[in-house]
């Protein structure tokens, strides 16, 4: 039955796509301005480009997957993309303790869940414990979230009290995540492999109609929907009747279709499509995520990276902008931080990232390093070259790593390119079987930092304490003060580079290609799709 | 008979336990393990945390020496319980059951394709008399199996689907959505059975037999399909299994290129994901599935031939050793017996 409305709906989009002829501009950045005023009805048809891993927002954490949960729970905040700042969602108001261990939330009145249940104090604990039950291994980034979580107290029907055994500051931020969306009993009492099958009953405004692994996810809009959250542009339902999300993994089946209007939106559109997208009258919507931009993160007890002037030495020796013009194109942005640009509490680092391979090698000359016969720099008999581990998770990885490769030449460095499987590459890292780690993450919180370069977090620098940052990584979890804790992941950041335990590169952006009747498409604050707004024009 | 169906199937049991044995020891040899690439990290490439590793171990019974793992599994497999996905949390049984029906449409009309046009190219490129068109009619199939499934499917994609939007360019059902997988897929599976019966029917049409059916009047088209087709055949039996193996390692291609939810994509991820008890399900159903046309085959041999089937009886009374699929000197028996 759903099939049979599939072909019906495609056949429609492809009439409706071989009518527009008209050449498009270079709007390639942000929606449509021009397209009227929204109008309300019509399927979605979106091509993700690999299966969702689950249905369950809670054990979501890839892309794709989040792409989809997100449409159907809402969370107790919201953070708007633009200036990083929490707003109401669910909790139309909130209360953090001075030391940021405990978290009251006042919820809206008269929302309700899918199955018509109501959403009460009750609820919000139900979802959170459910969610330590799950377990780290089901759940990774929620049980992140809710580290040190003792419990929530249902003060009264709508007043959530959320405690923490030690500062968690990072939780307010997390409470507008996705794996944190409140989820109705009907869900939250089921084990993890049930929530994964399409059951899951969120207040979002858009709902499962159909779920099939590795295939396709069907949503439909939530009549009577009217708890946005204030950073949602408009009040009320959805636009959109319908989402129909279907596996297409071979991108270039994925832009095909696209262009030839047998899907409205597809996910990972590759830089080299433009030219196609645009000759279709589709755009291309991108966004950088936040977090940790890619780069390289150095062992700090093998090789020469041992040497922190040579770790000092690699970030002038790197040309980002000819990384990004070269490989990757216009919608990308050269790292200019240990966080993305788009991540609250930023810290604007360029200039000791700027390209100066002069000042790299008079760095390494004055540690010792000198030239040897081949170029490469020799300091007691030992060659200034390392290895890096990475893998193909994103596609420019190789290409970008080659380039890198090709400027530390220039200063006299030799980059050994290991490039493995991700399987592999997770028993790297496990083992910290490398010289040097590439990889990126994307969180909208700078607690980021403390995750991947507290001694205590994964430290893949394999480094020991160094009290003047692991002090401020840590204290900045326990500052319930907002301009106080932006200012400790500041000060994070320039500790993290002034020890070369992160070599920064580019910053990841997401690419999604969308024909020109897809308006107001929009990136939540971390950089996953929001289709509360989408609507489409022309039909 | 009997006899003889009892020694095949406890030949199949064999294959199937050493399938199993096989696919866990190599399994459990790779370098990395499924849990940490489970336990998130691999969407990004970032790190997994090690707790949640060690969690999921013990919840997966990973956390177990090898060969306690090894007879837990093998007991469980006996009993037809393959275990859960490590990535999604679906029984291995439901993740098989609901991709197997679109690969086996995909198969089914797959064969179809490959048959008409492999056994049409093999007669067009034997019935002519002119040199030039047999040997340009003979030399199609080597391109057929030389141009990549992959190439093949976009290039179809490109002008039926993009250009004329003709058929759906993913997640197809129907006949609609299965024709241009089946004939990508069914253009190398051609050419091999255009290959294999080209050869049989010339081999044949040069045994004096055939002379000898001219000779008493017969016309070519008769000879051939009488005396000809049947014999000529056999080898294209005999690869019937090799078929298969070419169709299960097209559709992973294939079903990539269509976006279509069969064996072949589950195949793929799951080897991606390092997903062992999908992997391990996937290599017991290709196990059941070569024993099983294996089995057919030797079957349908004495349709095809009575003399096969007048060895089996030779095999039960112990007269002659040797296994009834050996078809290599049947042409010289037909010869005889003409």
């Amino acid at each position: 039955m759903i099939r049979t409305r599939h072909r019906i709906a495609t056949l429609a989009g492809a009439l409706a796509a071989a009518s527009t002829l008209a050449a498009c501009g270079s709007d390639t950045g942000g929606a449509g301005g021009d397209a009227g005023p929204p109008q309300p009805g019509g399927t979605l048809r979106y091509g993700l480009s690999s299966a969702p891993t689950c249905s369950d927002p809670a054990q979501a954490s890839s892309n794709q997957t989040l792409y989809v949960t997100r449409q159907i729970v809402d969370s107790l905040t919201d953070q708007d993309p633009e200036t990083g700042e929490i707003r109401p969602w669910l909790a139309r108001s909130w209360e953090a303790g001075p030391d940021a261990k405990v978290f009251t939330f006042h919820l809206a009145d008269n929302v309700t869940f899918s199955d018509g249940s109501p959403l009460t104090a009750d609820s919000v604990r139900k979802t959170f414990d459910s969610i330590t039950k799950l377990g780290a291994a089901k759940a990774p980034l929620a049980n992140g979230f809710l580290i040190n979580y003792v419990g929530t107290t249902a003060v009264d029907k709508l007043t959530a009290r959320v405690e923490f055994s030690k500062p968690n500051a990072q939780f307010l931020q997390a409470s507008a995540s996705t794996q944190l969306g409140i989820q109705g009993e009907a869900t939250t009492a089921k084990p993890a492999e049930q929530r994964c099958d399409g059951s899951n009953v969120g207040s979002g405004p858009f709902v499962y109609t159909a779920y099939r692994q590795d295939v396709s996810a069907t949503l439909t809009k939530r009549p009577g929907y009217a708890w946005g959250s204030d950073v949602f542009g408009h009040k009320g339902e959805a636009y959109l009747d319908r989402i129909d999300f279907t596996v297409v993994p071979e991108s270039g089946v994925r832009t095909g279709s696209l262009t030839s209007g047998q899907l409205d939106a597809v996910s990972d559109a590759l830089p080299q499509d433009l030219p196609l997208l645009e000759a279709a009258n589709a755009r291309l919507l991108t966004t950088p995520n936040p977090g940790v931009p890619f780069g390289f993160q150095p062992n700090v007890t093998r090789g020469p990276l041992r040497d922190a002037a040579v770790r000092q030495a690699l970030l002038p020796a790197i040309d980002r902008r000819q990384l990004v013009d070269t490989v990757l194109g216009p919608q990308f942005k050269p790292a200019s931080s240990t966080l993305a640009s788009t991540t609250p509490g930023y810290q604007d680092l360029s200039t000791k990232l700027a390209y100066d391979p002069a000042k790299a090698r008079t760095l390494l000359d004055q540690a010792g390093w000198v030239p040897g016969g081949d170029g490469i720099r020799v300091k007691n008999g030992e060659r200034l070259s390392f290895n890096v581990v990475f893998s193909q998770v994103f596609a420019g990885n190789k290409a970008i790593i080659e380039l890198v490769q090709q400027q530390l030449r220039k200063v006299g460095v030799d980059l050994r390119l290991d490039l493995v499987s991700v399987p592999e590459s997770t028993a790297r890292q496990n083992a910290k079987d490398y010289d040097s780690y590439y990889y990126n993450t994307t969180r909208a919180d700078g607690d980021i930092l403390r995750n991947s370069f507290t001694v205590e977090g994964r430290n893949l620098n394999v480094r020991e304490r160094i009290p003047a940052l692991d002090e401020v990584l840590e204290n900045q979890l326990s500052a319930a003060d907002t301009t106080a804790r932006l200012a400790l992941i500041r000060t994070a950041q320039e500790r993290i580079l002034d020890n070369g335990l992160w070599i920064p590169t580019v910053e990841l952006s997401q690419a999604i290609g969308a024909a020109g009747t897809v308006q107001d498409l929009k990136f939540e604050a971390s950089a996953r799709l929001q289709f509360f707004d989408a609507w489409l024009s022309g039909r | 008979m009997v006899r003889y169906l009892t020694l095949r199937v406890a030949q199949a049991i064999w294959v199937l336990w050493a399938a199993f044995t096989v696919s866990f020891v190599v399994l459990y040899l790779l370098p990395a393990d499924p849990v940490s690439i489970a336990a998130g990290g691999a969407e990004t490439g970032s790190p997994a945390d090690p707790a949640a590793i060690a969690e999921l171990q013990a919840r997966y019974g990973l956390d177990q020496p090898l060969w306690q793992q090894y007879w837990t599994a093998l007991g469980h497999a006996l009993r037809g319980d393959l275990g859960y996905s490590i990535v999604t949390g679906q029984t291995v049984t439901q993740a098989i059951g609901e991709t197997l029906p679109s690969t086996l449409g995909l198969a089914a009309l797959t064969l179809l394709f490959a048959a008409v046009g492999g056994v049409g190219l093999a007669f067009a490129a034997t019935a002519t008399r002119r040199p030039w068109l047999r040997n340009t009619l003979a030399a199609l199939p080597s391109i057929g199996v030389a141009v990549p499934t992959f190439f093949t499917g976009l290039l179809l994609l490109q002008l039926f689907s993009f250009h004329w939007r003709l058929a759906p360019a993913f997640g197809g059902h129907g006949f609609s959505g299965t024709v241009l997988p089946a004939l990508t897929l069914a253009l190398p599976i051609g050419a091999v059975i255009a290959q294999v019966l080209t050869s049989g029917l010339e081999n044949t049409w040069r045994q004096p037999f055939v002379d000898v059916a001219l000779a008493k009047g017969g016309s070519r088209w008769w000879v051939r399909r009488k005396h000809v087709l049947r014999p000529a055949s056999i080898p294209t039996f005999t690869i019937a299994g090799v078929l298969v193996g070419h169709i299960l390692a097209g559709a992973v291609v294939v079903e990539a290129v269509f976006a279509r939810p069969g064996v072949g994509r589950l195949t793929q991820t799951a080897v991606l994901a390092q997903d062992i008890p999908i992997v391990q399900g996937i290599v017991l159903l290709s196990a059941v599935i070569f024993v099983t046309v294996n089995l057919v085959v030797d079957l349908i041999y004495p349709l095809l031939d009575p003399r096969i089937a007048a060895r089996h009886r030779s095999v039960r009374t112990g007269t002659e050793q040797g296994s009834p699929a050996n078809t290599l000197d049947i042409t010289e028996e037909v010869a005889l017996r003409a």
